[in-house]
């Protein structure tokens, strides 16, 4: 018999061997034109938060309250990868683009899990990665955009990832570093750089979706000569910070961009005096010129590294009896904004603490936070302030559903930190904050009962509706909400993925995954089945959280494994 | 605070004791060779920039190099062994070329960390590289290439060790840089060094890969 059967089976091998090996250009791949990013359909993920208005809201409904728990995993894929897998996976008509820390895209068949192809940069020897990680792919046509650590912005032929252009922005031996995922409008390509604890002076660029060459460069720290530039002293808005490290918005009917910007820099705001425009603000550009339209600061004199970077929800929104055009942002720095888009500019209309500060004493009737100076960073003594410094919610994105009205914010509660601030030199090469890094804490809240809290707030009322408390993790991971009355997000040091009622924060669903999950949930479908996806790779700024709490939190998860997956879930049928 | 939309949730000024921190974290820290934020700032640079484009400034260290100071107010000098402390701190250094005078300052890959401990914790394979109790390794994490800055108590002993701030791995100079905490999937490669009652010398080249390795 056996030579036979062994001849048969290693002819099976050998055929699936070859349909692996064949798997390669995407066949039918469709084009991805503007009117299809206004309007994307129900079934793809193209975007950031999947639409431009940054709701991070899926219309599918076939998964919901009823058949959440019979959801498990259809097929998984192991990136290979270790480190922050933030990115959400990318959906177009059947076809999945992951991005992973190093600068890595795969593609893969969205319903069967086979890859395409699979992309890897090669990062230069001496790159330093601070923030070893990558949020996703930008599309357009028949390509794709990906902005790496070594600060280039590369476009790959989506349906062989063979590089089509790459274009460096900036040098990243100066500390300038990409992490976003790309906003595409219109055939521009926008990205913002990183590099907040370098010295950098930040900026945002678009590029020409076909070719690569720069289109407009808009910096977010004003030169001489241009209005708020007299909010700086000397020569500090040179090396003033304001990073721009997360995808904006776009409202496509006022043709607006709306981008988050970071930290001003070095940390202590005693070391670069003034409002520090434009940093930890929300910028309205236009995408055309590049040309600021307004802009709305969260908070002045920036001392806590309060990175505002996560871009505003655009949110038709029925409060005081009338309709707002709202931008939504829950702030690093434990502010839940409500503003309002004006075509006289961003005005203020709301605020209130989502998580307990001690930092704020009151908000003025323009929106402008009025600081406790115990409680501001200086320079040459130790200052301890609430929450720390990865604020109330950090870069992770909040989620709004159409329809609850709610907006889900992962927050961390009960976190306070401190620094001694340093009047330091910026010396070519080094890192820059204005502190010792050890000397920078992370201290839980006497008497805390718990840290992450997944917070479901009317924006209308800015009443807290429902909330789950995390007693022994942080949260730290985004949120996505569905039209089946599902809010999904990982982000704990459990490793698990869970799905919760969008009415009544009920836990309807937990899946224990390879390691925690810092990256964004989607809703996408395939041939009339939904699926979930997500990637499980814990990292970077959820990792340092759990270092920095290991020996202060009795009982805290101490092994949170690394390594990145892509899990694909459906309903049991 | 703000009043209309006071929720659940208030601003309340409480001096909450806290505790004086010891973590590390959200932070990061630094060496690469330039760092200026804008090409606005590029009229600023140091005319340093000369000095690394000399030959041999970017080749790893070799055998006889001797080490200099690499920040500080002696940069630059020559390092003797009774120039450190034992127990530490350790210091930053580069490695010079003794014919050419030129040092290795071209690469961030060539820092090195160098400190001085009791000959009696070493183990064997530590030992037989150091000179007089010192001992020196690569300065870049091989983690994901961040610099090793801190020398503080090891997260899971009372031993000072090297610690990069970066992502937190930990590293025990005494037993050849192994990681003792942390994400970093090998140790620091070490540079072996010798002295003749002089400056320290090299002895031989990095033992392993400097800085960090791609997944594939």
């Amino acid at each position: 018999m056996v030579l036979k059967q062994w001849l048969l089976s290693g002819l099976l091998a050998s055929t699936c061997l070859v349909s692996i090996a064949a798997a390669g250009p995407i066949e039918n791949y469709s084009p991805v034109t503007t009117e299809r990013l206004k309007n994307p359909e129900p079934g793809n993920w193209m975007h950031y938060r999947r639409t431009y208005d940054g709701q991070g809201y899926s219309t599918l409904d076939q998964i919901n309250t009823s058949n959440v728990k019979n959801l498990v995993p259809v097929w998984t894929f192991s990136t290979g990868v270790v480190e922050g897998h933030q990115a959400p996976p990318i959906i177009n008509n059947g076809v999945m683009f992951v991005s992973t820390p190093e600068g890595q895209v795969i593609a893969l068949n969205a319903k069967t899990g086979d890859e395409y192809w699979r992309y890897k940069r090669q990062l230069p020897e001496d790159l330093f990665q601070l923030h070893p990680t990558n949020r996703g792919v930008g599309l357009w046509e028949d390509k794709l955009y990906l902005a790496t650590t070594d600060d280039h912005l590369v476009a790959l032929d989506a349906k062989t990832g063979k590089v089509v252009w790459d274009t460096k922005v900036q040098d990243y031996k100066k500390g300038q570093y990409l992490t976003l995922m790309p906003l595409v409008v219109d055939g521009k390509v926008i990205v913002g750089g990183s590099g907040g604890e370098f010295g950098i002076r930040g900026y945002i660029v678009a590029y020409d979706a076909n070719t690569g060459k720069e289109l407009w460069r808009t910096f977010t720290i004003p030169g001489p000569g241009e209005p708020g530039h007299d909010t700086w002293s000397g020569d500090d808005w040179k090396t003033g910070g304001a990073p721009a490290w997360m995808t904006g918005t776009y409202d496509v009917d006022a043709r607006t961009v709306y981008w988050g910007t970071g930290n001003a820099a070095p940390w202590p705001g005693e070391t670069h005096p003034g409002d520090n425009l434009y940093s930890t603000s929300v910028l309205a550009l236009d995408p055309d010129s590049g040309k600021m339209k307004s802009y709305f600061q969260y908070h002045q004199n920036d001392s806590w590294d309060w990175d505002e970077v996560d871009a505003p929800m655009l949110i038709d929104l029925q409060r005081d009896g009338r309709t707002i055009k709202s931008l939504i942002h829950p702030g690093r720095n434990a502010i839940f904004w409500v503003l309002e888009r004006k075509p006289e500019g961003i005005k203020y209309v709301a605020g209130w603490p989502f998580v307990y500060t001690n930092v704020w004493k009151s908000i003025d009737a323009n929106g402008k936070p009025i600081a406790d100076p115990a409680h501001k960073p200086g320079v040459g003594k130790r200052v301890e302030f609430c929450p720390s410094l990865w604020g109330g919610k950090d870069w992770p994105s909040a989620a709004y559903s159409q329809k609850t009205g709610l907006v889900y914010v992962p927050a961390n509660e009960n976190f306070c930190g401190g620094f001694t601030g340093e009047k330091l030199p910026l010396v070519p090469g080094k890192l820059w904050l204005g502190t010792k890094p050890e000397d920078i804490g992370l201290t839980p809240r006497p008497g805390a009962t718990h840290f992450g809290e997944l917070q479901a707030w009317d924006p209308a009322t800015g009443k807290k509706v429902w909330s789950h408390n995390f007693p022994k993790s942080q949260l730290f991971g985004s949120v996505t909400a569905t039209a089946g009355d599902l809010i999904f997000v990982g982000g704990t040091n459990d490793r698990m993925f869970r799905a919760f009622h969008a009415k009544t924060g009920e836990l309807l669903w937990e899946q224990k995954t390879n390691s925690g999950i810092v990256g964004m949930p989607i809703a996408y479908e395939v041939d009339g089945t939904q699926y979930i996806a997500v990637q499980s790779g814990w990292g970077v700024d959820a990792q340092r959280i759990q270092d920095a709490l290991v020996g202060k939190v009795p009982g805290l998860e101490n092994n949170v494994p690394q390594g990145g997956v892509v899990w694909v879930f459906a309903v049991k049928k | 605070m703000c009043k209309s939309d006071q929720a659940t949730t208030s601003i309340t000024r409480t001096d909450a004791e806290l505790v004086t921190a010891m973590c590390q974290d959200p932070t990061r820290r630094a060496l690469i060779l330039t760092a200026l934020a804008t090409g606005a700032c590029l009229a600023s640079v140091r005319p340093s920039i000369a000095q690394e484009d000399l030959p041999g400034s970017n080749e790893r260290p070799q055998k006889g190099d001797v080490l200099v100071f690499a920040e500080g107010d002696r940069a630059g000098e020559v390092i003797k062994p009774q120039d450190l402390q034992t127990g530490g701190p350790p210091v930053r250094a580069w490695p010079r070329d003794p014919k050419t005078s030129v040092v290795r300052k071209g690469s961030r890959l060539n820092e090195i960390l160098v400190v001085k401990l009791e000959p009696a914790e070493l183990d064997e394979e530590t030992r037989s590289r150091a000179a007089g109790g010192v001992v020196a390794y690569s300065a870049i994490c091989v983690h994901t290439g961040c610099p090793v800055t801190a020398w503080v108590k090891a997260a899971g002993g009372d031993k000072d060790v090297f610690k990069c701030v970066c992502h937190n791995s930990e590293f025990d100079p005494r037993q050849s840089a192994q990681v003792v905490f942390g994400p970093a999937p090998r140790r620091l490669p070490a540079l072996p060094l010798a002295t003749d009652a002089g400056p320290l010398t090299v002895a031989a080249a990095f033992i392993g890969k400097v800085g960090a390795q791609q997944s594939r």
